[in-house]
């Protein structure tokens, strides 16, 4: 118990804790000014922005790829299951060398979708699919085992009452899945938020344009405004806790309802 | 709504859950399916619902082949063994599902539907719960909301898969008890499977004892308790003692029994076996008639009918049920030697091994 | 497997099947494959080369070196707290529990800033530590302290579910019957933690040599000194030699992909004792 709670300290409540104390050392004044200077705005927008759509995405693609994973059987499906983890494998920094290679004008996704006229790299697009790459295994894994202990026999019940496969789809399956699916999407989200790695190679850091709030912290801290950076990172780290909060909130909601039987 | 099934097969790769099995069900009657594990009454009960394919046979509803039709066609209500309740609606919306599925012409209103929901609810005696969710209830009172729920859409036939299973033993007496007085006021034609022999006995018109894949025996409670056709079914319901032994020139040797067998007139002899309820066989002190000495070993008094434990010379173990008057005026004491005397033993004798 | 009733339409299987196949080849597929295809464009020599040269392997010493320091900590931390919230109650046990999140929930670069923060020159005990000596920041001990930071949950989270659900019925037993402490956690609790603890080690490790965001706040980037393999990579491809970037690429994500066959094998042995533990299933 003690080692635990001196590691803990030493490791996590330090140096949180001097976070908030560089950041008040700007008065209210000084923290406002920093936290909402346009260029700030413009990296949280683009990183709330690109981070919602992300997730989104992989809300949606996420409960596909587990559904199929987890009902249907074809070949190499055991594969693609192992290979679901591989983002959250992945070293960030070889994940963003990699995609920006993909997507840039001469790469192998990026030359055929320049013909179709869409620019990838270094534009808040870029960001959005490197932020999607990340988020992948969140939804899918938070879904998996939620889907896999589904009880058939319950649709099966459906069916004898005479539903159709896309009522009990929608009106017994679905309900079931959706507090495991906002779980996914709210870790996808909340990973996407403090992405740095991946995303710093394909975005282009163009201050007010492609530059990801993480980024805009580094610049910052090497411009050794130690007070600015902290302001800034005190309200991502306020919105990263509250998404936390959510989330535990959610998965002892579902804990609550999956306890009946 | 008459239920028949035609020579229905299924296998599970190698496993042979059903073998050819052929069943006629009247319209309003409640059917057991009455077996031990492994003997295909759920897979049997399944098929019947749609929800598994047979491999061979056909399935007929009032003479109507149901073989093409899906389950959602079929007009079953299905009462599963762990409910399968919906665990994110109330127990109104679990009994409105069925109806409020339906396609948009035969669809009932709104008021319509609530009046035939808390009508079931009230049928079930649970209408004081519509809208409490599954977790919040008991294990009887979901099953009884099941019920509901298949009786929501007016089937023609209703099936039930272990109803009472996952239940405790008191819960299962009241409900198997209402059950029976249910099925009485609605008489919706209706097959339950149920591995408990009492459970069969005791709620069911006619019972259908399967071993195996195969129907051992169809006939009412009585019958099969009472001339059971094979040794199977009479080791099934209820229970029995069986002496091993042969049959020859006109008697059966059986254990430590010996009785006359006129059927089996031959000097070849041939294996067989005997059976005899507990309640079936008397103890006395004299020597008189065919029976055998036996040493009493325990005696368990707890209830109506006595349960006595004797050992015969080779050590065979022999149950005898009496009640207590004919106990009381016996008094026997442990240790003590008796004469175990049969009223009836049912013989079954081996079948001939078929010829090359 | 479903039965009639519960099975989609064949072409509707079809049609998901292959919007999910199609998902994963472009984002996962294609990713793996490119990173293989980019560092060998120039050939094996090259390839061979670029990470034979010193500070490619200077950069794969350290990694290893912090993956060597951080993850026996945390399967120490993982253990004792596993062990206090699945064990015990006690005020603010919640909190702990939360607390353990929190490094998942905390950008890296925040993890890093926050580092610079305590040691930095300017920082809270910036004076205090180069008063004794020590450089904690742009240095390989402030590299570690911050892998460190990053990840400590993985262990943790991998073992109080699993702890909690285990339950203290069999420590009891073994405690009724005269085991000692020690006796108890290595032959009763560990042989039931064991793939879940070596569940946690592997991802423990897979972020501990992957770290990028947090150990490029902390460690200043000199190169040859502190910087690890990601760094490494970082460092060559902004200097345009993508295909060195790639071939020290190519060894992290080698590391990601026998990560997740490690992973997988833990998870199918799991599944097998768990599966012969069980009952059959009822056929009837």
């Amino acid at each position: 118990m003690g080692f635990t709670l001196l590691y803990l300290a030493l490791v996590v409540l330090v140096p949180l804790s001097t976070l908030f104390w560089k950041s008040a050392t700007l008065g209210p004044a000084g923290f406002w000014q920093a936290v909402s200077a346009p260029r700030v705005v413009a990296s949280y927008k683009l990183t709330f922005g690109a981070s919602l759509v992300a997730a989104a995405t992989n809300g949606v693609f996420g409960l596909v790829v587990t559904w199929v994973l987890v009902r249907y059987r074809f070949p190499g499906r055991r594969l693609m299951d192992a290979l679901v983890d591989f983002p959250f494998a992945l070293p960030t920094a070889v994940a963003g060398i990699t995609l920006t290679t993909l997507y840039a004008p001469n790469g192998w996704l990026g030359a055929p979708l320049e013909r179709l006229g869409i620019k990838v790299a270094f534009t808040p697009l870029g960001i959005t699919l490197a932020l999607t790459f990340i988020g992948l295994p969140f939804v899918v894994r938070t879904l998996q085992p939620v889907l896999e202990s589904l009880d058939p026999e319950v649709e099966e019940a459906a069916a004898s009452l005479g539903a159709s496969r896309l009522q009990t789809i929608v009106r017994v399956v679905m309900p079931a899945l959706v507090p495991a699916w906002i779980t996914g999407f709210a870790l996808a989200f909340a990973r996407a938020l403090g992405e740095y790695g991946s995303v710093v190679f394909i975005a282009g850091n163009m201050p007010m344009k492609t530059e990801i709030t993480p980024l805009l912290i580094i610049t910052k801290l090497e411009q050794y405004d130690y007070a600015g950076a902290t302001a800034i990172a005190a309200v991502t780290l306020l919105a990263s806790f509250m998404l936390l909060l959510t989330i535990n909130r959610l998965q002892s909601w579902s804990a609550r309802l999956g306890s009946a039987q | 709504m008459s239920i028949e099934v035609r020579g229905v097969s299924k296998a599970f790769g190698s496993f042979v859950a059903v073998n050819d099995v052929s069943l006629m069900v009247p319209t309003g009657e409640l059917v057991a399916l009455v077996g031990p594990s492994g003997s295909g009454k759920t897979s049997l009960l399944r098929i019947i619902a749609g929800l598994e394919r047979a491999d061979r046979g056909q399935v007929l509803f009032e003479g109507e082949d149901q073989s093409v039709r899906d389950v959602r066609q079929r007009g079953v209500g299905f009462v599963f063994q762990h409910y399968a309740l919906f665990r994110h609606m109330s127990v109104f919306e679990n009994v409105a599902f069925g109806l409020r599925v339906r396609p948009r012409g035969r669809r009932p209103s709104k008021a319509e539907i609530q009046s035939k929901v808390n009508d079931l609810l009230k049928l079930v005696q649970l209408d004081w719960l519509s809208d409490r969710y599954p977790s919040q209830l008991s294990g009887g009172q979901r099953q009884r909301v099941a019920l509901a729920r298949a009786l929501a859409v007016e089937p023609q036939v209703l099936l039930l898969d272990e109803p009472f299973g996952s239940l405790d033993a008191k819960v299962r007496q009241e409900l198997r008890r209402w059950l029976r007085r249910l099925h009485d006021e609605i008489r919706v034609t209706s097959v339950f499977v149920t591995h408990d022999q009492e459970e069969a006995l005791e709620v069911a018109d006619r019972v259908v004892v399967m071993n195996q894949g195969r129907v051992e025996q169809v006939g009412t409670p009585q019958e099969v308790f009472d001339r059971p056709a094979t040794p199977f079914v009479m080791g099934f319901l209820g229970h029995v003692n069986v002496f091993h032994g042969r049959v020859e020139a006109g008697r059966a040797h059986l254990g430590p029994l010996s009785v006359e067998y006129p059927e089996h007139a031959e000097e070849t002899a041939r294996p067989a076996q005997g059976f005899a309820r507990p309640h079936e066989l008397e103890l006395g002190r004299d020597a008189a008639g065919d029976g055998f000495w036996a040493t009493l070993r325990h005696v368990n008094p707890a209830g109506a009918v006595i349960k006595l434990e004797l050992e015969d010379a080779e050590g065979r173990v022999v149950q005898v049920e009496t009640t207590r008057g004919p106990f009381d005026e016996l008094r026997p004491s442990l240790g003590e030697r008796l004469r175990v005397r049969p009223r009836q033993v049912r013989i079954f004798v081996a079948p001939l091994p078929p010829r090359d | 497997m479903s039965s009639r009733a519960t099975r989609e339409p064949a072409a509707v299987r079809l049609t998901l099947t292959a919007t999910a196949l199609l998902f994963l080849g472009v984002f996962l597929v294609l990713p793996l494959v490119a990173v293989f295809a980019q560092a060998l464009e120039k050939g094996w020599a090259a390839y061979a080369d670029a990470l034979r040269e010193p500070m490619a392997l200077s950069a794969l010493e350290l990694t290893l070196l912090t993956a060597a320091i951080a993850v026996p900590l945390n399967l120490l931390f993982g253990l004792a707290a596993a062990w206090a919230i699945a064990k015990f109650d006690f005020p603010g046990k919640n909190a702990l529990v939360t607390l353990i999140d929190l490094p998942f929930g905390v950008s890296p670069v925040i993890a890093g800033m926050v580092f610079i923060l305590l040691f930095g020159r300017q920082g809270l005990l910036g004076p205090w530590a180069e008063a004794h000596g020590l450089k904690l920041v742009f240095s390989v001990p402030g590299l570690v302290l911050a892998t460190l930071f990053v990840t400590f949950p993985f262990v943790a989270r991998e073992l109080i579910p699993l702890m909690q659900s285990v339950g203290t019925d069999e420590e009891e037993a073994a405690r009724v019957l005269g085991a000692s402490g020690w006796q108890i956690f290595r032959r009763v609790t560990l042989p039931n933690i064991k793939w879940g603890l070596l569940y946690g080690v592997i991802l423990c490790n897979a972020r501990a040599m992957g770290e990028f965001g947090a150990v490029s706040v902390v460690s200043g980037h000199i190169r040859g000194k502190t910087n690890t393999l990601p760094l490494h990579v970082e460092i060559l491809y902004n200097e345009y030699n993508f295909q060195a970037a790639f071939a020290v690429a190519s060894l992290l994500a080698l590391l990601a992909l026998v990560t997740l066959v490690a992973k997988s094998a833990v998870e199918w042995r799991a599944a097998a004792e768990r599966a012969s533990h069980a009952e059959d299933a009822r056929v009837d």
